[in-house]
């Protein structure tokens, strides 16, 4: 067993650990979400030439064949910056639809441009009723006749949806609503004919859209994999997704502790420092005990991300999540508590932290649902 | 990164898991399993078993009749026979006193010594905790003074585990009143026979007698019960406590003890039908399980690491989680049997009156109580959140 990065991914990690420190403070953080996007093109095309955009992409479809590992080092650094760019929703989720359904040619007309920093998408899934529940899709997709499809329907909660060139719309295409098969997967323009869209700020500090579908023409050529049975690839693709945060949600509860250990012992009342006090000693050593197992699961979701038993996989990521939203839960509010009055400013960066942290857990299934998932499915040492 | 088992490393996982299931006598696995105390005999049987297979001392140096085996492979062992049911090693020969003995004790005390804690021909007990001295060890009171070549040693010591059983003790006792007071403490190695000795049992909450009282008056020993260096006897014992991170998490433990949930859980005692078609349990059984199994990772990354030897405050956390997660599978025995974990039969009852409920049921809240101490010894959860707050925050 190692646990150990090779010298590239050292160095990929180092790398981006330095632009956030340069670049990514927490002022130069409040400039970036007041901008028109919400976030900062201008990092954006530092991403795309540090090659980070293009990162879990086979070199053959134009990326830098990376995989899970890298993805893992990148998020945890973004994670720690509390970054807004729309690299979860573009590059990590829309990425592994595309790479786990998208044809040849639709590789090779996708992937370049997201990695040259060009395309940005969204994935449009969820659905007012739907909650977490990925076969839950109303929104319809009606054969045209010609091969192509007419989407109709609701989409909420889009994560950057509102800055996206482009959506992955998932819509059914025959069954019920709540049927697992006759899902489809479909290549949207954002300023297609028919698609409206209101964005909104979210409590993270991020953006998301409200999208509307109305009669909205696809061409055969964007029917993203098997148009009746897309779920097996969007199931793969949010469990991929779900290691890309555990990641982003370990560098949040770093930055949270590490943050808290300096207040403790810079922050002086009694005449001392407060970290000399047992009972707080002893509360950021859980944090450290949280963080650890957190730490733990992140590895484990980075080594399951590829594989291929996608019970095995689902199962993993259930434990992944459960742990990650029962850790960061428990990080980020000792770490408001002990840092007092300061942390409940909404200039300081802590409580920036404590509120993505809350919204990992609130993404694709919160602790709570993924435990009960595990519950209903036999030993995690069978 | 790659955090995949070598195919080597697969294959001993197979071979010790096949060893467990086929040698393990079938008497001393039903014991474990359903957590009935073992004789001092069923240790020393299964001691023998791993001895002549070459595994009773699995970290120890080929040099010295140990395995040699790789910290990973050391943890595969574990794990493979806790959950197998195997009963555990005597930690106090193999684990604690034998790698003091082979790394500052004389050539004639290896030679002396090592052998017999091998096959269990020795059992050693640890005498280190006094009355007065539990977290804070170092302010311990028995004493060792110099006569006609003789050491001298006077004192008490307390919750000795398995004295009752043992032949050898260790002790630290204060051989320098002057000194700082971790300065001033020697390491010895003591025959439980020698005049002066005096073992009381102490019965613990669960009715078990797993804990003694020894009492040291005037117990005169020979030069050579001195191991290293007089007033080095702190250094030793803080070596040996860095020892423990391979092990301390006892994974193993807590896996066979949710898979015995699992299997008294699927059992119809009550109206209300088998524990584990109540969603609530099962999901609390889960909450468990993901913790065990981030557990088992953050295991491995401690143990994959350089070993420095010195202690290391990464097995803070593992002793934490680890004492947490046991008690929580103890919990969830208590949630299985219910209402009939009320009735309480003395240890010593060796009448042949039938238990009153399901035969399986009376060991249950036992374990329970008695698993109260693993968040207690060894350093308490309190000692290991101070460490952590010194040695990895710099608090």
């Amino acid at each position: 067993m190692d646990f150990e990065l090779s010298p590239e991914q050292e160095q990929l990690r180092d790398n981006i650990a330095r632009l956030m420190k340069d670049r990514y403070g927490f002022e130069a953080r409040k400039g970036y979400q007041a901008s028109p996007h919400g976030w900062s093109e201008a990092l954006w095309r530092d991403y795309a030439e540090m090659g980070l955009l293009g990162a879990p992409f086979a070199e053959a479809d134009g990326g830098y064949g990376g995989g899970a590992v890298e993805t893992m080092i990148v998020m945890e650094q973004f994670g720690r910056a509390l970054a807004l760019e729309p690299y979860h929703q573009s590059v990590v989720l829309c990425g592994a639809l595309i790479r786990h359904g998208a044809s040849e040619k639709q590789r090779a007309d996708l992937i370049g441009a997201i990695a040259a920093g060009e395309l940005r998408l969204s994935f449009a899934q969820m659905e007012r009723q739907s909650g977490y529940d990925l076969n839950d899709v109303g929104a319809s997709a009606v054969k045209d006749g010609n091969g192509g499809f007419t989407l109709s329907g609701e989409k909420t909660l889009v994560g950057q949806g509102d800055s996206a060139d482009k959506f992955i719309v998932c819509a059914r295409v025959s069954g019920a609503r709540r049927d697992r098969e006759g899902v489809g997967l479909f290549l949207v323009d954002a300023d297609a004919a028919g698609v409206s869209r209101r964005g909104y700020p979210t409590q993270d500090g991020q953006r998301a859209a409200e999208i509307s579908f109305a009669g909205v023409r696809v061409a055969p050529h964007d029917v993203l994999g098997p148009p009746d049975g897309a779920l097996p690839i969007i199931e793969r693709a949010i469990d991929e997704t779900i290691a890309a945060l555990a990641a982003e949600a370990v560098g949040a509860m770093s930055e949270a502790l590490a943050m808290t250990v300096e207040y403790f012992k810079t922050r002086k009342q009694f005449g001392v420092a407060i970290g000399s006090f047992q009972a707080l000693q002893h509360r950021a050593s859980d944090m450290v005990v949280a963080l650890e197992q957190a730490r733990s699961m992140m590895y484990l979701a980075a080594m399951m991300a590829a594989e291929d038993d996608a019970a095995e996989r689902a199962r993993t990521m259930s434990a992944v999540k459960a742990q990650i939203g029962r850790s960061a839960k428990f990080i980020g509010e000792q770490a408001v508590q002990m840092h007092g009055g300061i942390a409940m400013t909404y200039e300081y960066k802590l409580g920036h932290l404590f509120k993505r942290l809350t919204m990992i857990d609130a993404a694709y299934g919160d602790a709570d649902l993924h435990v009960r998932r595990l519950a209903d499915r036999g030993s995690l040492f069978a | 990164m790659d955090l995949r088992l070598t195919e080597d490393e697969l294959a001993f996982r197979a071979e010790v898991r096949a060893f467990v299931r086929d040698s393990l006598p079938a008497s001393i696995r039903e014991k474990t399993v359903a957590g009935k105390h073992l004789a001092k005999d069923d240790y020393v049987r299964w001691t023998r078993i791993l001895a002549a297979r070459g595994w009773s001392a699995p970290h120890w140096p080929q040099e010295w009749g140990g395995a040699g085996l790789s910290p990973i492979k050391q943890a595969i062992f574990l794990d493979e026979t806790q959950r197998g049911s195997a009963p555990e090693l005597i930690a106090f020969g193999v684990s604690m006193v034998g790698p003091v003995i082979y790394t500052f004790g004389s050539r004639a005390q290896k030679e002396r010594f090592l052998p017999r804690i091998i096959d269990l021909t020795d059992w050693w007990c640890q005498g280190f905790s006094e009355p007065g001295a539990g977290s804070d060890l170092a302010s311990l009171r028995t004493t060792a003074r110099c006569d006609a070549d003789n050491w001298v040693i006077s004192g008490q010591k307390t919750w000795t585990t398995m004295a009752q059983y043992a032949d050898w003790i260790f002790v630290l006792a204060r051989t320098n009143a002057q000194a700082k007071k971790q300065e001033g403490i020697s390491f010895f190695l003591v025959d439980m026979k020698t005049p002066g000795i005096t073992v009381k049992p102490i019965q613990t909450i669960d009715g078990g007698h797993e804990v003694n009282e020894v009492f040291f008056d005037d117990v005169r020993v020979p030069p050579d019960a001195l191991v290293g260096e007089e007033n080095k006897g702190w250094d030793y014992a803080k070596f040996l406590l860095a020892n423990e991170r391979n092990g301390i998490a006892r994974v193993g433990v807590s896996k066979a003890r949710l898979d015995r949930v699992r299997q008294l859980a699927a059992i119809s005692v009550y109206g209300s039908g088998p524990k584990i078609e109540d969603p609530f349990f099962r999901a609390k059984l889960a909450e468990v399980e993901v913790e065990l199994k981030a557990l088992e990772m953050t295991q491995m990354r401690v143990i994959s690491a350089p070993r420095t030897g010195k202690p290391d405050p990464a097995s803070s956390v593992l002793k934490i989680k680890g004492s947490e997660i046991q008690q929580a599978t103890t919990d969830l025995l208590m949630e299985v049997v219910g209402p009939y974990a009320l009735p309480y039969r003395d240890p010593d009852d060796m009448s042949n009156e039938p238990p009153v409920g399901p035969d399986w049921a009376a060991p249950l809240a036992p374990i329970y109580f008695n698993n109260r101490k693993v968040s207690i010894y060894g350093g308490s959860n309190e000692i290991q959140r101070s460490i952590i707050a010194k040695a990895i925050l710099g608090l």
